[in-house]
């Protein structure tokens, strides 16, 4: 991964002494609470419900055991023993004060760790495919990319004060699109065009909350060397003509909408190409220097499937269905791709005790190089092991209660921390995920089902990626009560072309929710034929017989 | 009343001020781009002598201006909340892409957490606003040494301007 040099270094103490100066005059009255928010936002603190929350950055779902180590130990000395990972793979402490926020970023400094930008109306985490790297489909690792955009992006000038946040997103997997790309402010896939050349198809516009809307391609290829200055023509006519106004039509998908696809690609081409030339143009010494801290580690010379595996699958069925389920094939051959599940029934989505941050770290230290990846899905990666040691690695993180064989299924749920922390939620969702992993907590019933992404968010903001659930959740507030919207047919482009769900019709009470769901999965158990998804069948059958099937005949 | 920011101290020392479209034009005013685009004619000696500044509003842009801007010895842009960000495009493209080389003020909602990124976008002159601490203003243009993008105080990104 990537190392920090003394200019990274620099450049991130600086930034810690300078909120921790911009703290201290807050405290003694020198700056206003409205002027304070947007410094505490780009630093990462909100101020919730109940204390502020800190949300630290783990740029593209990358960390090692070290850093870790130092946010279990965050989540032990200034908070309540947990933190929780979103979905765009940073961690949130929720109980923090907010006086100690200076220290604890003094701290995660010391492992290169920071809450830049993760919150505020600026160019925020770039995040990717949690198994970049390590699989043989992706056409080149996208995380060196992601790192040229983060160094980018970092106290850029021009755009800290941008109409609304930005959200970057990078896949390298045609076909098969983990990062969600069609739902970000801009979407970068990696591509080769017919000549053979390396670059990107660039998309934009697409995003989730009140108005979600898919991106559109902006531009077929884009060489390479170019990535920055694209962006950078990109954002400026954003930043220029986003509507400030109203926040809740400040993103750049409603610009997009409002100038259309080819005016808008006509006002960035021409921005651009004043700047493309310019010396933000990447050089070929900066890509190989970048590409150098993501080269692989030093694999052992090792053989697919080993006897240690084929026995022990053999002699253990409940072993056999992890391997299934949460283990991946890996690029280099004697080694796999382990998810270790954070959706233990009892515990919030992505919730984890810095007692099994820990662990994990160990697990990870013991097995996979040290090295780490947070997950959309709210999940952990270890993504270097080997196969022979699959079988220990599965018995201690069965012991941590981190190998629910799970993962994809239906209690591999997508949920915001909601209206038990978010200020902002209208409606609890924890509740109601917890009240899905008690309903569905036969495992027999999640394989029936197959593969299915349920998501649940407490508010329109969408954190929850709702839209993009094939069945979504949204609570809503209805005259002081929580109710909640049930979604179908959404895709995060994970699997199939992404798309946006459709609301099933008039919202339930909290404890409708279980059953409602229900109704939705037995007519599709009903009517699947060979093998269909979830998704394939609602597509097949139509979104009216199961708004019938829920809902009763309308005569 | 805004303390002026120019050359890296505070000055009491600056003689222009913003002139209505209905009084009259002076010397040392900064006039709206309306007022100049209509009465170019007859304002262009003021100008040809140094002696005429333009004032932008945030929502127009550099491109409004273009090579006009250098008929103006000095040019203002308008934060009229510190939240706007607009004003820095507007400062960039002046000074990179029209080559301004005059007095570039920031007015208006101007405090002490954003001279850093105002004088990295080509500001050189800075009213901030009238509660904010000077010494601490001062001390915010050096917030980072060697910051990683170009822009127009560091023409080179840092991957660029260091060996790496």
């Amino acid at each position: 991964m990537y190392q920090y040099d003394e200019y990274d270094q620099q450049i991130l103490n600086e930034r810690v002494a300078q909120f921790k100066q911009q703290t201290e005059r807050y405290f003694a009255g020198e700056i206003a609470e409205d002027e304070f928010l947007p410094l505490r936002l780009q630093n990462g603190i909100y101020v919730q419900r109940y204390a502020p929350m800190l949300r630290v950055a783990i740029p593209y779902g990358t960390l090692n055991s070290k850093q870790l180590r130092a946010l279990a130990k965050v989540a032990r000395d200034y908070d309540k023993g947990y933190g929780h990972f979103s979905t765009r793979q940073n961690i949130q402490f929720n109980w923090p004060e907010l006086k100690d926020c200076p220290q604890i970023l003094a701290e995660l400094a010391e492992v290169q760790m920071h809450a830049v930008q993760t919150s505020g109306n600026c160019i925020r985490n770039t995040t990717t495919d949690e198994y970049a790297g390590v699989i043989a489909e992706e056409l080149v690792d996208p995380r060196p990319y992601c790192e040229i955009i983060r160094q980018w992006s970092t106290f850029h000038p021009e755009f800290a004060f941008l109409p609304r946040k930005f959200k970057i997103a990078v896949n390298a997997v045609e076909g098969s699109d983990r990062a969600a790309t069609f739902v970000h402010d801009i979407g970068v896939h990696i591509i080769r065009n017919e000549a053979g050349e390396l670059g990107y198809r660039i998309l934009i516009g697409g995003g989730l909350g009140r108005t979600p809307i898919l991106g559109e391609v902006i531009r077929d290829f884009l060489p390479e060397q170019d990535l920055l200055t694209y962006l950078e023509a990109a954002i400026r006519v954003y930043n220029q003509f986003g509507r400030r106004d109203n926040k809740y039509k400040a993103r750049i998908k409603i610009l997009t909408k409002a100038l259309g696809i080819e005016r808008m690609k006509e006002l960035v081409e021409a921005e651009w190409d004043r700047i493309k030339d310019s010396a933000t143009r990447l050089t070929q010494v900066e890509l190989d220097r970048v590409k150098q801290h993501f080269i692989d580690p030093e694999y052992a010379a090792l053989e697919n499937n080993p006897a240690e595996l084929v026995n022990a699958k053999a002699e253990n069925p409940a072993f056999a269905r992890w391997l299934e389920r949460n283990v991946r094939e890996h690029k280099q051959a004697g080694y796999a791709v382990v998810t270790l599940t954070l959706k233990q029934k009892g515990t919030a989505p992505g919730d984890v005790t810095d007692a099994q941050m820990d662990a994990v770290a160990d697990l990870s230290d013991q097995f996979s190089f040290g090295d780490l990846r947070s997950t959309h899905q709210q999940n952990l990666v270890l993504p270097n092991v080997e196969q022979r040691q699959l079988f220990t690695l599965w018995q201690q993180a069965k012991a941590l209660g981190l190998a629910t064989p799970s993962l994809g299924l239906l209690t591999d749920m997508i949920c915001c921390p909601g209206g038990d922390f978010c200020a902002l939620a209208n409606a609890k969702s924890i509740p109601v995920a917890e009240d899905l992993q008690v309903r569905f907590d036969d495992i027999d019933f999640q394989y029936d089902i197959g593969e299915i992404d349920l998501n649940i968010s407490g508010c329109m903001n969408a954190c929850g990626h709702h839209h993009i659930g094939n069945i979504g959740i949204l609570g809503v507030d209805k005259k002081g009560e929580e109710f909640y919207q049930v979604s179908l047919g959404g895709n995060s482009g994970g699997r199939g072309a992404a798309s946006i769900g459709k609301i099933l019709g008039p919202s339930f009470s909290r404890a409708q929710v279980p059953d409602v769901i229900a109704k939705v999965l037995q007519l599709y158990v009903e009517k699947r034929i060979d093998g269909e998804s979830f998704l394939e069948s609602y597509k097949r059958i139509g979104h009216d017989t199961f708004k019938e099937t829920v809902y009763g005949k309308a005569d | 009343m805004a303390k002026l920011i120019k050359s890296g101290a505070f000055t009491n020392d600056d003689p222009w001020v913003v002139v209505a479209d209905d009084e009259m034009v002076q010397e040392y005013n900064l006039i709206s781009l309306d007022r100049w685009i209509h009465q170019q004619a007859e304002l262009q000696p003021l100008a040809s002598r140094g002696k005429l500044g333009l004032y932008l509003n945030s929502d127009q842009t550099a491109d409004l201006v273009a090579e006009q801007c250098r008929n103006f010895a000095v040019i203002s842009v308008d934060f009229p909340k510190f939240t706007d960000g607009r004003g820095y495009s507007a400062a960039r493209l002046l000074r990179e892409q029209y080559h301004y080389a005059g007095d570039l003020r920031a007015v208006g909602d101007v405090l002490i957490d954003q001279l850093f990124f105002m004088k990295r976008c080509g500001f050189s002159s800075y009213a901030l606003r009238e509660d904010q601490n000077e010494a601490n203003a001062l001390a915010a243009f050096s917030s980072f040494s060697q910051p990683y993008q170009a822009a127009v105080d560091n023409d080179k990104p840092l991957f660029n301007r260091v060996s790496r």
